[in-house]
């Protein structure tokens, strides 16, 4: 390539745009620039887009103009697009809102640059915080700008950032870790999946810091089999950094070393549990164990370890890169910066979304996600996973933090957010999330293991029309005592679905308990025959 | 130099060393707290939940098994709330599998049955999951009836780390979990099994059993031995 670029196409090469077919659109659109002869034109491989609904996506850079549901046979129009293409024009998109309302700390570079290219990510500022904090700041520096910016746990818990790597880092090992939880695995959530298929470097550079911050120099990604794409360009990712000498020993010129290796999950989502985790990289069981001790402590071969999420990672190096003060001015008082929303269930613009903490789930699901799909009414939003609960429409005012979504019986969670209509049945929902609990459990405590299958059996009672209202107290006392009395969190929150149901949807559990209804005909009942 | 705690457990004062559990010092000073997966010489867990204590007015429960003593701490043992949740973890493990009392081995020697009759357990409310589980009665001497085990993994441990044959593991999970010798092999065809007994004797219900004993005949007499052999492993043989 020769000259100054005038235009690029930018291909959404994620794992949900990749499933439509989005390989053969590169292919095709690379081919068809090549013959057109234009030479100031590149066609590039990106990460993630956002707007996954109407994959494959094309967007053109300079102008912005978003090309969806595009065909390798369809791209000729693209060809057009490219060839007219100038910095000055800004066509007004359909699409316009689902952007407008995002601000992009964590998914700054998604869709911009190509995640299998170092080079790219370094002429995007990547790997200069690691920089600056390896050469011109101390660890403890580090951690207070960590601390000024606010950060919470992105995995859902949202424990401070900076406390956390505060108590590693004051801990004495011979050895110390540092570990990124990329075991994602809440029904409906894949905001760490897509951050890893689009911009694995933000990662490892965010855990380099880290290592720098807390005196480790050994790291792991723990991520799920599941996701191959994001693996291999996180593989991709790693020997590119060892090779320019910014993982390994001497980072960046400097007497400091850390290396990562990436570990895989073989499908569990207990895993994602901390002391899990731990004991999986250890080639252990996955299953957890009581703490304290906590893994700052004593975690990864019983040394001090880290762990924090992908999306906590990936706040770092635009935390160190513009100073702590500048993402705590996003969000609210206690919940700082911006957080990822995976939106999924049935909105219009599926996918996925960077919004500033505090904002409404209103400005969420009608402003960016375009509403309810065919125009239903709205019943409740279900956020946090298996672990979260139902937020019924009443309360869609409510600011996205997370304490706003504790006090209403859900969780802010890693950032699963499924959007359901009035074709949902809340103890249909109610059910599933069980199930998945009940398969997902170890089997190390009791509460969890036979309690999730007992609950989830009492549901499938309700669902076939075959329960009492003592089987509705029954219910409540067991969600009661596997919440109080499981080991991990896992166990913790498994009835947080059925509790939050209950709360704001009794009247559905009554209609299949004393009607013998299912209101939205969807459970077993409804297929019920009335004997007469 | 030992540090000395002073907490109170269910109101009483009570002294405790450094580093001692909840329930190492309740049972010291005769507060009784029921366990299952616990037991004396082998390493803690924590994943049977009967030993579950409030500490301050957190509301937090935690296992006394695993949880250190501190200065000042204020333990709750034993509460109408906590004995409800030890109630109904107890009639989840009578619910979990296939518990006859009337035709077991370990009739009036269990452990379970025990701590049910304390607790007042006396009738079983929530559904019945009724697994069809088998029976592996391969070895020469031993028999394992997985419909009377309760997972308390005290077979695994005391293999592992006293006898250090590591032939018990688990396998599979939630309620497919199992207790299984050697990667799922028939326990009689075990190569690495020395044919000790410890898991049978340390087996708080009539899941593990000796051969050749009927109906209520499964006594386990041999369980205060344990802090011993581990002490021996720990320390060495003193000259």
């Amino acid at each position: 390539m020769t000259g100054v670029l005038r235009a690029t196409a930018q291909v959404c090469q994620a794992a949900s745009c990749l499933a439509v077919g989005s390989e053969q659109v590169l292919q095709a659109l690379a081919g068809r620039v090549e013959r057109s002869g234009l030479a100031d034109v590149v066609v590039k491989r990106v990460g993630c887009l956002g707007l996954c609904a109407a994959g494959p996506l094309v967007r053109i850079g300079p102008t912005g103009a978003l090309f969806e549901r595009v065909s390798p046979e369809g791209t000729g129009g693209l060809v057009a697009a490219l060839r007219d293409a100038t910095s000055t024009a800004t066509p007004v998109s359909p699409l316009a809102p689902f952007f407008a309302r995002q601000v992009r700390v964590v998914t700054e570079n998604s869709g911009r640059i190509d995640p299998e290219n170092l080079n790219d990510y370094v002429a995007s500022g990547g790997y200069q915080a690691l920089r600056t904090a390896l050469t011109s700041m101390t660890p403890a520096e580090v951690i207070e700008q960590v601390r000024r910016s606010g950060l919470r746990g992105r995995g859902g818990a949202g424990y401070p950032t900076g406390l956390k790597w505060l108590t590693v880092a004051k801990s004495t090992g011979e050895g110390k870790y540092v570990i990124c939880n990329a075991d994602e695995g809440d029904p409906g959530a894949f905001m760490d999946r897509c951050v890893l298929e689009s911009d694995p470097h933000r990662v490892l550079e965010g855990m380099a810091i880290a290592g720098y911050a807390v005196g480790a120099s050994k790291g792991y990604v723990y991520c799920r089999a599941e996701y191959p794409l994001a693996v291999a360009r996180l593989r991709t990712a790693i020997r590119q950094a060892r090779q320019a000498g910014l993982l390994g020993v001497d980072l960046a010129e400097t007497p400091c070393g850390f290396d990562i290796e990436v570990r895989l999950g073989a499908g569990a989502f207990v895993c994602g549990e901390e002391t899990a985790l731990i004991a999986s990289v250890e080639g252990k069981r996955g299953t957890p164990r009581p703490r304290p001790p906590y893994p700052a402590a004593a975690g990864l071969w019983g040394q001090p370890t880290l762990i924090n999420n992908v999306e906590t990672f990936a706040n770092v190096p635009t935390i160190i890169r513009r100073g702590g003060e500048w993402l705590a001015r996003m969000g609210t008082e206690k919940s700082r910066g911006t957080k990822v929303f995976a939106l999924a269930g049935r909105v219009v613009n599926v996918g996925l979304v960077e919004v500033p903490m505090g904002i409404s789930l209103r400005e969420v699901v009608y402003d960016i996600g375009g509403g309810v799909v065919d125009g239903r009414s709205l019943k409740a939003v279900q956020t946090g996973g298996a672990s979260g609960g139902c937020i019924p429409a009443e309360y869609l005012d409510v600011p996205l933090d997370y304490e706003s979504l504790t006090a209403i019986g859900s969780m802010m969670g890693s950032g699963g957010m499924i959007v359901m209509d009035d074709t949902v049945c809340m103890v249909d929902v109610a059910r599933y999330f069980m199930d998945f609990c009940r398969e997902e459990s170890c089997g190390k405590c009791v509460p969890c293991r036979v309690g999730t299958t007992q609950l989830h059996m009492l549901l499938t009672r309700i669902a076939d029309g075959d329960a009492t209202l003592t089987d509705l107290a029954r219910l409540q006392r067991l969600c009661g005592t596997v919440q109080r009395t499981s080991l991990c969190g896992l166990g913790q929150a498994a009835p947080n679905p059925v509790v939050s149901t209950l709360r704001y949807f009794r009247d559905e559990y009554l209609a299949h308990i004393e009607d013998r209804t299912c209101p939205a005909g969807v459970c077993p009942v409804a297929q019920r025959k009335v004997v007469p | 130099m030992t540090t000395v705690h002073t907490l109170t457990i269910d109101g009483a004062e009570v002294a405790a060393a450094d580093g001692q559990t909840v329930l190492e010092v309740a049972r010291e000073h005769g507060i009784d707290i029921p366990t299952l997966c616990h037991l004396e010489g082998l390493s803690d867990v924590g994943a049977c939940r009967l030993c579950l204590v409030e500490v301050g007015g957190s509301g937090k429960l935690v296992a006394a098994c695993v949880t250190r003593v501190e200065e000042g701490m204020e333990v709750t043992a034993h509460s109408e709330l906590l004995a409800e949740h030890r109630r109904t973890i107890v009639e989840m493990l009578f619910l979990e599998r296939n518990h006859i009392c009337s035709v077991c081995v370990a009739n009036n020697h269990c452990k379970l049955q025990d701590i049910a009759q304390d607790l007042g357990v006396d009738h079983l409310d929530l559904p019945a999951v009724n697994p069809d589980v088998g029976v592996d009665a391969s070895h020469a001497l031993f028999a394992v009836d997985h419909n009377r085990c309760i997972m308390c993994t005290r077979c695994v441990r005391v293999c592992d780390e006293i006898e250090g044959a590591h032939t018990w593991d688990v396998m599979g999970r939630g309620l497919a979990a199992r207790v299984v010798t050697d990667l799922g092999t028939p326990w009689g065809t075990s190569p690495t099994c020395t044919s000790c007994g410890k898991c049978v004797q340390v087996c708080p219900t009539g899941a593990l059993f000796e051969k050749g004993r009927s109906v209520a005949e499964g006594a386990k007499h041999r369980r205060p031995f344990l802090p011993h052999l581990r002490l021996i492993r720990d320390e060495g043989p003193r000259s």
